[in-house]
């Protein structure tokens, strides 16, 4: 059997997820996409908008959208502190693809209280959450 | 002694407040249980976040950060957390009475307002301090509808507008007990340091810029916090107050129908007497 860790997966409005059975995670750092397993060495690292995979020891894998955030690996122990995060089950695919056709309407039209940075991140939020609701494994 | 109908229909009104007072309490203990979650399953975050912070103050060592910065505290702003909403007993204007104590005699031109809620802003909008920022609050406010207030009140305090940030909101302690609190938010008070940790963590990437990034996420935190137990205050001090509006108007009820009761037996009283009276003159 696999070695495994327990990721816990928190954000201030609720605790997404808490498993000790995971033996792989891949997660988007601000510096790439890392991959973590078991006993991994010691690691903080900000959190990108991206895709958060994980495999259990029963050979199931999912996935998650998270936005932001943090993450600490210490002592077998993956904490991902994220400003949201939704498991690929819970996204709602007609209003993903709403946000994102919001998202780009208002890039496009760039109405008197434009925040460039900010309609940029809030499409690009909504493309992952798009992309990780359509994926398959 | 009033007439008959005339209490009757008294009796009525009182009747119909109860139902109200009573579905209100309702309600808000309704509310008050789901806010009571919320700010339970935010805690672990804070938590968490207050962990992570002590790692990382402790292995960068002497931390330098502008949200640290300590400055004579000459122009102060106030984050107040009131209610959207009234009948909820003392609850705004005790967190209002305590904003204007904090602030006490300080010069208005030095005070800035970011006011959360709508009692905040009706109380404050004919008062002599700037109103910096205002928002609504939900009973569904998430993290991320927050940051339009923090990022604001942070650029404040990093650009020298003022220098020192107080939060203002009502501490919830029980259902029954909530007490008006105000906390500094900033200039932060500087993470406690975890010695035996030290060095052992990669940081990705370096911990300084870890710690950048950190900083502003953890005063969210706060006012989050702040926000989410001021609206489990709010249900809790509604709840009570409702509670006992009912509980009033059941004795009223009671008192009235008594004095109903009364109206009514010296009516026939009166009515037996006078045709006694009339069948005694007739003799």
């Amino acid at each position: 059997m696999a070695k495994t860790f327990t990721l816990e997966v928190i954000t201030p409005d609720r605790k997404v997820l808490s498993d000790s059975e995971i033996t792989s995670v891949v997660l988007p750092g601000v510096e790439g996409y890392l991959g973590a397993l078991a006993h991994h060495e010691p690691l903080m690292t900000s959190l990108a908008i991206g895709e958060l995979d994980y495999h259990r020891t029963d050979g199931q894998v999912n996935a998650m959208a998270v936005t932001g955030g943090f993450v600490e690996i210490f002592d077998n122990k993956i904490t991902v502190l994220a400003d949201t995060a939704e498991l690929r089950e819970e996204i709602d695919l007609p209003r993903a693809e709403d946000s994102v056709r919001r998202a780009e309407e208002r890039l496009a039209s760039r109405p008197d209280d434009f925040d460039l940075e900010r309609a940029q991140i809030s499409l690009k939020r909504a493309l992952n959450r798009l992309s990780v609701a359509r994926k398959q494994f | 002694m009033a007439n008959a109908k005339d209490i009757r229909r008294r009796i009525r009104t009182v009747k119909n407040i109860e139902k109200l007072t009573n579905a209100m309490k309702m309600v808000a203990a309704a509310r008050l249980r789901k806010a009571q979650e919320r700010a339970l399953v935010a805690r672990p975050y804070a938590e968490k976040m207050a962990e992570v912070m002590a790692n990382l103050a402790g292995s960068v060592g002497e931390i330098d950060h502008p949200l640290l910065e300590v400055r004579e505290e000459k122009n102060i702003a106030y984050v107040v957390i009131g209610a959207e909403r009234g009948l909820a007993g003392s609850f705004n204007s005790n967190v209002m009475n305590k904003a204007l104590r904090e602030i006490g005699t300080r010069d208005p031109a030095t005070v800035k307002l970011v006011l959360v809620g709508k009692k905040a802003v009706g109380f404050f909008r004919k008062k002599p301090y700037e109103i910096a920022a205002d928002m609504e609050v939900g009973s569904k406010m998430n993290f991320v509808d927050i940051k339009k207030v923090t990022t604001k009140v942070r650029m404040m305090f990093e650009n020298g507008d003022v220098d020192a940030v107080y939060l203002i909101y009502a501490k919830f302690i029980s259902a029954m007990r909530q007490v008006p609190t105000a906390a500094r938010l900033l200039p932060m008070a500087k993470p406690e340091t975890q010695e035996f940790v030290k060095s052992e963590f990669v940081f990705e990437p370096d911990a300084a810029a870890l710690l950048g990034t950190l900083l502003p996420k953890y005063v969210d935190t706060g006012v989050y916090q702040a926000l989410v137990e001021s609206q489990a205050s709010e249900q809790g001090a509604r709840m009570s107050a409702m509670s006992a509006a009912t509980k009033n108007a059941g004795e009223m009820i009671s008192n009235l129908t008594l004095v109903y009761n009364k109206a009514r037996q010296a009516a026939i009283t009166k009515e037996i007497t006078e045709i006694v009276g009339g069948a005694e003159a007739q003799k």
